[in-house]
């Protein structure tokens, strides 16, 4: 029992982090249609400048903001430059534009930050709580917190706010959205910064319990991205599920099943789930336009 | 038919591209070494070090008036700790950058992968890396500087038996290092009579142990813990470690001796015991240490060049370009086959790894003698009585 | 079909030109590795440009006939053309068995999809330590045919090269078949192709499979050159190498498959030359090409030639 409760406890919270990656996947794709392979990216830079910044004496919170404004920054330029202008281009070739900035904001963090691991200490000691006989850590909880409050805070500003409401119409409509007055080029921006800031945010928190390095944002980009599918795309409340479930999934099997197969659980569900539900589990398979 | 021709062919090529090469290397021109190190990846506290050792000493000997009166001149490629990608690169540096010798392969697994090119190009290769497999059986080509994982795991076993410890559960990298140490963990303990009670695994680039570790936290009177890992991973490993709050004793092998692997695990690095080369402790070490003098030498020019604290891997590649250099004084020049002979002579040389004497039957020449126990106190090596 | 000749003798007459034009055995290397990358584009155009459907995941069938001959040839000693075909036939057994569920799913899902199958494939790779040799892989014997040894960069060049020109061959003339012409209709509509009394579904199902064993092919022949496979080899990466050599060339386009596969298999090469910096470029390279060649190298610049010729055609 200790140990079931020491699997759920590492699989919510490293699930925690794929939740928010895959929320971010969800909020680009609702304004653009766009998958967007640099979101492991966001969740780098917030990792790497949270951890350099802090070990260069600035206070951990000034770091987080740091590495969240870089993120946006990052995420906007992409949108302008790379993704507005193809805008009509095949999916295919929209992936590999943002594969291509990926590999250039992996290539770009080597020279800014060096190709070392770097370390970022808890954010609040390391002294760990017990629960039923499994270990959680304060940085665990750190996870848990952050996430539970950026997912209400995006909730409340796509339900509750003019420029949420504006964003979520586009993604319904778009043309008609831009007949009641909607820009729709700001919406797919914000688009990026919000998801930017999500993943940045991710990553300072993941950090300490991950290390930071330039390839930190690979597998858990593609992790989101499973689980964003599983919740099926552009579903914000299937984004967050698919992530508690990838996490959690691949932390019992790490335990029951194989460490080795750890990484390959999110997958085998996500290929699974599709065969059975082509529009993953909360989706309605699209239909297509002719 | 067709097969004699193109053997020929291929015979008749390489003989006059080699002819063609010494006749040009005689004549005052620079020695080339090669070298494939792991500068980024999960290796890259092995491989940095060792590039910047490598790009220290070439440029110092060349500015003291190079080998011989001729400079070397050194090509560096970085295999991001891949094998395939080290294969490629020591197909490069034979083929296209036509080098004299290749130092390097920092991890077990860039050697294992460029040992067949090297050895049927018949260019002098010097590893940097642990695994005992590169050098027994003995190739002809192949030599390696550090200790092996053999001797490493014996001498963790020691230091457990005599604080009276059997019980010992694996941990084991998925790397070529790391399956290697595991391989010899398990065929010495039989020999020594400790009793593996666990043997978990993990990968290179896992970002997360807790799993493993629960399981050796749950497995039956596990008395000590080994770690069979190089470079960022055991870091990881100690930090899931005591973070789960396993009591039981830590033992990594020598593929952590940087102070990068003390900095990365932070106060977790604490009490964690491995055995390593000399060097990391060499203001420990009683005057009489015949490595005393030559490690404190090194320490201090590595530290003076780069305001960092040394390593056991900078001095693997230190000792490397110094046995390469002083085989080619020897052997009068560069020609391959006549250096290869002079490095499996080399006797009585003292470097940062212990004294060398090499054999046609050790192409490695490294005694226990020179292999120390450490612990981390305080954040720094300290030497084991 | 003159055009097509055209387009195929202008390809030998490269392929049969370019050693004279290389300096050393690197070069070769590089060609050769070119070649390989170019067999498996070609197959892989076929799906992503001429059927419109993603593939994320190439490179696991790639890897599988890389392993299947180093498993068998190397461990098991079978005959080298044995194993190939062995490796061939379970990566279309794979691809069709997969092919059906997952070739309905559209747009991202088929991506994500494909994405993760040949995810799936590389750590099956990698974690079946005993068999595979895990992540630093296992060492491969040469080639052997009949007795005769493939062996020196020279002769590899010549293997690869007729195999590439091969393959393009037979890509051309699927293309121009009658199924080729259904395979372009449903890039342009599928529903409008079934409509006509396409049978769609087949048709994807058949150029996945047929992609995939060239993918196998080339993979296991990669096996035999380097003498050296790891699961990197079939791995997400190596799968978004792949399909970027497609749409960098030029999707739909046979001979721009090959031209991608070129460029993207020596500009790695190149760029070490910018040494901490090559990282950078190449996803520079390849998000500009993208932004501004969205139809790829290959019919863009083909593009421009025609509207210079027209144009001057009027004048």
């Amino acid at each position: 029992m200790a140990e079931f409760l020491q699997y759920l406890v590492t699989g919510v919270t490293i699930g925690s982090i794929y939740a928010l990656a895959a929320l971010g996947f969800a909020i680009v794709y609702n304004a653009s249609h766009v998958i967007n392979f640099a979101q492991g990216e966001f969740i780098m830079i917030g990792g790497m400048a949270t951890a350099t910044l802090t070990a260069a004496g600035v206070p951990l919170p000034l770091a987080i903001l740091a590495g969240i404004a870089g993120a946006m920054l990052v995420g906007v330029l992409i949108a302008k430059f790379a993704v507005e202008r193809a805008r009509n281009a095949s999916v295919v070739t929209l992936i590999i534009i943002t594969i291509g900035a990926s590999i250039f904001l992996r290539g770009l963090a080597e020279v800014v930050w060096g190709k070392e691991f770097h370390r970022l200490d808890s954010f609040s000691g390391n002294a760990p709580l017990m629960l039923g006989g499994a270990v959680v850590t304060t940085q665990s909880l750190w996870v848990l917190g952050v996430t539970a409050a950026l997912i209400l805070a995006t909730g409340l500003f796509f339900n509750r706010t003019m420029a949420g409401k504006a964003m979520l119409a586009t993604s319904h409509n778009r043309l008609a959205a831009q007949l009641v007055g909607v820009n729709v080029r700001h919406v797919v921006l914000a688009a990026f910064a919000l998801s930017a800031a999500l993943g940045a945010m991710g990553g300072a928190v993941v950090a300490p319990i991950t290390y930071s390095y330039t390839e930190m944002g690979i597998m858990l980009g593609l992790k989101g991205f499973a689980a964003a599918a599983l919740g099926g795309l552009g579903n914000g409340v299937g984004a967050v599920a698919g992530g508690l479930i990838v996490g959690i999934a691949e932390s019992l099997s790490a335990g029951y099943i194989s460490s080795a197969y750890k990484d390959a659980v999110a997958f085998v569900i996500i290929v699974a789930v599709l065969v059975f539900m082509p529009g993953g589990l909360f989706g309605r398979a699209g239909t297509e336009r002719v | 038919m067709f097969r004699k021709r193109l053997l020929c062919a291929v015979m008749t090529a390489s003989a006059v591209a080699l002819g063609a090469m010494s006749a040009l290397a005689q004549s005052g021109q620079p020695i080339k070494i090669g070298s494939i190190l792991s500068v980024t990846g999960p290796a890259s506290f092995l491989g940095e070090p060792e590039k910047k050792v490598l790009e220290l000493y070439v440029d110092r000997i060349n500015k003291a008036g190079g080998v011989a009166g001729r400079p070397i001149q050194l090509t560096v490629y970085d295999d991001g700790g891949a094998a395939d990608k080290a294969a490629s690169f020591t197909k490069r540096l034979l083929e296209s950058d036509g080098v004299d010798a290749i130092l390097g392969g920092t991890t077990t697994a860039a050697t294992m992968a460029a040992v067949p090119l090297v050895e049927r190009a018949g260019v002098p290769f010097i590893s940097l890396a642990g695994a005992v497999v590169i050098t027994e059986p003995v190739k002809t080509w192949v030599f390696k500087t550090p200790h092996t994982d053999r001797m490493a795991v014996e001498k963790v076993y020691g230091d457990m038996k005599k604080r009276g410890f059997t019980r010992v559960a694996l941990l084991s990298e998925d790397s070529g290092f790391g399956k290697s140490g595991r391989d010899q963990a398990l065929t010495v303990a039989k020999l020594v009579g400790m009793t593996v009670v666990a043997d978990e695994t993990y990968g290179a680039k896992d970002a997360d142990v807790s799993a493993q570790v629960t399981k050796i936290r749950g497995a039956e009177g596990v008395q000590a813990v080994l770690v069979s890992g190089l470079g960022q991973g055991p870091a990881m490993v100690t930090r899931d470690y005591r973070k789960l709050g396993v009591s039981a004793p830590l033992y990594h092998l020598h593929g952590v001796a940087s102070k990068e692997f003390i900095r990365l695990a932070g106060d977790a690095a604490e009490g964690v015991r491995l055995p390593a080369a000399g060097l990391v402790v060499a203001a420990q070490l009683p005057d009489s240490d015949p490595q005393k003098k030559v490690a404190t030498e090194f320490t201090k020019t590595y530290e003076e060049a780069f305001k960092s604290e040394v390593s056991t891997f900078a001095g693997h590649a230190y000792d490397a370009l110094m046995i390469y250099t002083d085989a080619v004084k020897r052997a009068g020049g560069t020609d391959k086959a006549k250096v290869r002979d002079a490095i499996e002579q080399t006797k009585g040389y003292v470097g940062t790894g212990g004294v060398v004497n090499m054999s046609a039957t050790d192409h490695m020449g490294l005694g226990l003698d020179a292999f120390h126990m450490v612990e981390v106190k305080k954040g720094d090596w300290a030497l084991v009585k | 079909m003159t055009h097509r000749l055209l387009g195929l003798g202008l390809l030998a007459v490269v392929l049969a030109l370019l050693p004279l034009g290389l300096p050393n055995n690197f070069y070769l290397d590089m060609a050769i590795l070119a070649g390989l990358n170019a067999i498996v584009c070609v197959g892989l155009n076929l799906l992503v440009g001429f059927a419109g459907q993603v593939s994320l995941g190439h490179a696991g069938f790639f890897g599988i006939g890389a392993y299947a001959t180093a498993v068998l040839v190397s461990t098991h000693k079978w005959p080298a053309l044995l194993a190939l075909a062995a490796g061939a036939l379970l990566s279309a057994v794979i691809a069709f068995a997969v092919a059906r569920p997952i070739l309905r799913l559209k747009g991202h899902y088929l991506a994500m999809a494909t994405l993760g199958i040949g995810i799936i494939i590389s750590i099956v790779l990698r974690t079946e330590t005993r068999i595979t040799g895990g992540p630093d892989g296992m060492i491969v014997d040469p080639l052997n045919v009949f007795g005769f040894e493939v062996y020196g960069e020279r002769v590899w060049y010549w293997v690869v090269a007729g195999l590439l020109l091969v393959t393009v061959w037979l890509a051309l003339n699927l293309i121009d078949s009658p199924v080729g012409r259904a395979l372009r209709a449903l890039h342009g509509s599928e529903v409008a192709a079934e409509t006509l009394g396409v049978d769609t579904a087949r048709f994807k199902a058949m150029v996945f499979v047929l992609s995939a064993v060239f993918a196998s092919v080339a993979g296991s022949l990669f096996a035999h050159y380097a003498g050296l496979i790891t699961p990197a080899k079939a791995d997400f990466l190596k799968s978004v190498e792949l399909v970027t050599m497609v749409v960098f060339g030029g999707m739909a386009s046979t001979f721009g498959a090959v031209v991608g596969a070129a460029i993207l298999t020596v500009l790695p090469q190149l760029l070490t030359v910018f040494q901490d910096y090559q990282h950078m470029m190449l996803g520079l390279i390849l998000m500009l090409t993208m932004v501004f060649m969205p139809k790829g190298l290959l019919p863009t610049l083909a593009g421009l030639v025609q509207a210079r010729t027209s144009l001057g055609g009027r004048r």
